[in-house]
């Protein structure tokens, strides 16, 4: 940086000019962003504030930090943070597995891969809700689901997957759901692996499990990570087979839901806003937890 | 210099184009330019036959274009309390319930309908059923229009009961469908299906019946929560074995849409629910059609247990389209929509319960003989005063009218759901969902 200022002095001015350029192109997206997301941002913590359920108009008012109080006194805090974390824990883990397996099964070349490949992804294009309902009327049902079909052919009772297992049947869909995504990204690391480097370890007697365990594990680690991280933060969000399945019975009420049944069940501004506000605090502390030690695992794998 | 001639072309440009907007928006006011309005309704068979004929609606009013937005039950009440209660202005037309109505009539969030409807002879106000004109008015103030209304009924499939050889009375009680229930439940088809899907207007909905009937309330005249008591925990209790020994096997999932869909393909022999599924039964496409019955909701301690409901149209007081958006209303409420879906859809799917000229159609009555008369029979013999066997300081009978219910009838829902599941005893739940009611109803002992 300093030999760049001593050795181009005369050009100093049009470098200055350039980068005021630049920053002024970039300007409007800045603002923009600011715009977007700060003053909502505000806006809540403002609300959170307020005494404001919608159903009585007549009482609003500044209530200082009653709602906070509210948001950790009336116990619904705790359960929902160990959902959403229970919930997208379990889930992630579920996809990269899935998602491991089945991107080793694609990468290879036979009849049909882009069509199998198509078919893989499917799942996560489709919408949330709709991914939900297909489950909930065509798989879980008692009367009419493919998997209770299944059991009762094979003998087996009929399985009340929203009522007996709540948890298991949201993750059960969320899993499907993002299978494909962690496959995506595992199969871009996989296809990105040198061939002669597990040629080598072949001609060198290292068998099958050998190879994946010290060469191909190694070699998708860093995708492994980033798949997590950016899964989790997908997956934290969790909404849909909560409000279409389960209606956060069961251990199920996530955040998100939690979040949602306050806005417009209950219909209190104040108290909702409040646990935006909470659930934006304690997201801000995990990520920042989270992303530094990934860094540091970043950084190690630059050094590999 | 360039720069700045582009700059001022552009600006000139910029207010030309503004002023045209401006003129756009300010002809849309104008009677003779094209409406599009914004109806939030239910996603029950009823409202669905009003989307396929919304068109003959816009082939007579060619200016009013209607897009309908369908929703789940729990999703429209949500969605259109949010954005009435804000004056977001996304609807045009609400589809609500007899529980909103009353309430967001006093919070003028509704536009008041009387002069439009007295003033209209041919749409003939006074045809609308009295108690449910009563339910839908504010101190003489109508607020919105009924589409259709209903009770609850017990609805069977008669060849089950036939091969079982079992004959159920007009008015059975409680432990007799239980015991039916029991006797006819096997691995082909549960022997009752009854909601068990959380929610106020979901699970609650049946469920307060039953506790009412079981001599229980939610509240006392004191507004003193009554949620652990012994008559409402003896009815759960009695709902959770009934649902555990011969109800569906998967109550959380189960609502009217699904139960209603059990029933027809003879996955259930009974159903207690509302009374316009009856004319989904009887429908020309309904496979049980001619092969059910129906008797008055079951009882314990009280003479009825039937509960009383509409759906309704209003407009949201902050609309833009106030006179196309009466006009839709009138026309979907009207006499002459009536034999609209009479002639196009089949005589069973007039919409019931919400004028009383419906049940002097002779080809309705022709085509609703098999629940007809019991509909007219237990929504006039229902007292939404006292639903109970004591008196309750609100009216109303499946719901408590106040604005927290909603909240308060979720969350005891979501307790009575763990209790169904076994992951709570009934107990427990209640004792919690005493704690709940209870601070919605300190809120109303001032009064």
């Amino acid at each position: 940086m300093t030999s760049v200022t001593t050795t181009a002095t005369s050009m100093g001015k049009v470098a200055k000019k350039n980068v005021w350029l630049s920053r002024s192109l970039i300007l409007p997206a800045l603002i923009f962003g600011i715009l977007m997301t700060q003053i909502p941002f505000l806006v809540t913590i403002y609300f959170s504030l307020l005494n404001w359920n919608l159903l009585k108009p007549g009482e609003i008012g500044f209530a200082w930090f009653k709602n906070y109080v509210s948001v950790f006194t009336t116990g619904d805090l705790v359960p929902a943070i160990i959902a959403t974390v229970g919930i997208t824990a379990s889930a992630v883990i579920l996809s990269l597995l899935f998602g491991l397996l089945f991107a080793i099964l694609l990468d290879r070349n036979f009849r049909g891969q882009a069509l199998a490949r198509t078919l893989v992804i499917t799942p996560f294009l489709i919408m949330p809700a709709a991914a939900s309902l297909i489950w909930k009327y065509s798989m879980f049902d008692t009367s009419i689901g493919v998997i209770n079909w299944v059991t009762t052919s094979l003998g087996l009772p009929t399985i009340a997957w929203s009522t007996d297992f709540p948890l298991a049947t949201v993750i059960i869909v969320l899993t499907w759901q993002f299978t494909p995504f962690f496959m995506l990204i595992l199969l871009a690391g996989l296809q990105s692996q040198s061939r002669e480097v597990l040629e080598a370890a072949g001609v060198d007697g290292a068998g099958v499990f050998r190879t994946f365990q010290w060469m191909t594990l190694p070699h998708l680690r860093q995708y492994i990570e980033i798949s997590i991280l950016l899964g989790s933060i997908m997956l934290l969000q969790v909404f849909d087979p909560v409000a279409i399945m389960t209606k956060g019975t069961g251990g199920t009420k996530t955040l998100a839901y939690l979040l949602f049944e306050r806005a417009f069940i209950g219909l209190d501004v104040g108290q909702a806003a409040a646990y935006g506000v909470v659930t934006v605090v304690l997201t801000l502390i995990v990520a920042t937890i989270a992303l530094k030690t990934l860094f540091k695992v970043f950084m190690a794998g630059g050094n590999r | 210099m360039l720069f700045n001639k582009k700059l001022a072309a552009f600006g000139a440009m910029a207010a030309v184009s503004a002023l045209a907007l401006s003129g756009c928006s300010a002809s849309t006011t104008d009677a003779s330019a094209p409406v599009t309005l914004t109806l939030a309704t239910v996603n029950n068979g009823q409202m669905k036959d009003m989307e396929s004929l919304k068109g003959e609606f816009e082939a007579a009013n060619p200016n009013i274009k209607v897009n309908f937005q369908v929703m789940e039950e729990g999703d429209l009440r949500s969605a259109v309390t949010a954005d009435v209660a804000n004056a977001a202005g996304q609807y045009d037309i609400v589809t609500i319930g007899a529980y909103e109505v009353p309430q967001w009539g006093a919070n003028g969030w509704l536009t008041d309908l009387t002069p439009a409807l007295e003033a209209d002879k041919a749409y003939d106000v006074g045809d609308i059923l009295p108690p449910i004109k009563t339910a839908l008015s504010v101190d003489g103030k109508q607020y919105a229009v009924p589409f259709y209304g209903e009770s609850s009924i017990l609805m069977y499939n008669k060849e089950i009961m036939d091969a079982a050889k079992i004959t159920i009375p007009a008015h059975p009680t409680w432990q007799q469908i239980a015991d039916i229930a029991k006797k006819v439940n096997n691995k082909d088809h549960s022997g009752i299906c009854m909601r068990g899907k959380p929610g106020w207007g979901d699970l609650f909905a049946p469920l307060t019946t039953v506790v009412q009937t079981f001599g229980g309330t939610w509240y006392d005249m004191n507004w003193d929560a009554k949620v652990n008591s012994p008559e409402f925990t003896q009815a759960v209790t009695f709902y959770k074995n009934l649902l555990d020994t011969a109800g569906e096997k998967d109550p959380v999932s189960y609502s009217f849409n699904e139960c209603l869909t059990a029933l027809k393909e003879a996955k259930t022999a009974m159903w207690v629910d509302a009374s316009v599924a009856a004319s989904m039964l009887e429908a020309d496409d309904s496979p049980v059609k001619g092969k059910m019955a129906y008797a008055h909701a079951p009882v314990v301690k009280t003479k009825e247990s039937g509960w009383l409901w509409s759906w309704n149209l209003a407009i949201p007081a902050n609309t833009q389209h106030k006179d196309a958006a009466t006009t839709f209303i009138k026309w979907a409420t009207s006499k002459e929509y009536q034999q609209l879906v009479g002639t196009k859809l089949g005589w069973a799917k007039v919409p019931p319960g919400a004028r009383t000229s419906t049940y002097s159609i002779p080809e309705y009555v022709d085509a609703a003989k098999a629940f007809a008369p019991i509909t007219l029979e237990v929504m006039s013999a229902v007292n939404p005063a006292q639903p109970g066997v004591n008196p309750q300081p609100w009216v109303g009978i499946q719901y408590v009218a106040i604005p927290e219910f909603q909240d308060v009838g979720n969350q005891v829902a979501q307790l009575v759901a763990d209790a169904l599941a076994g992951r709570k005893t009934v107990k427990e739940a209640l004792d919690a969902g005493q704690k709940i009611a209870q601070v919605a109803g300190d809120a109303h002992k001032t009064k």
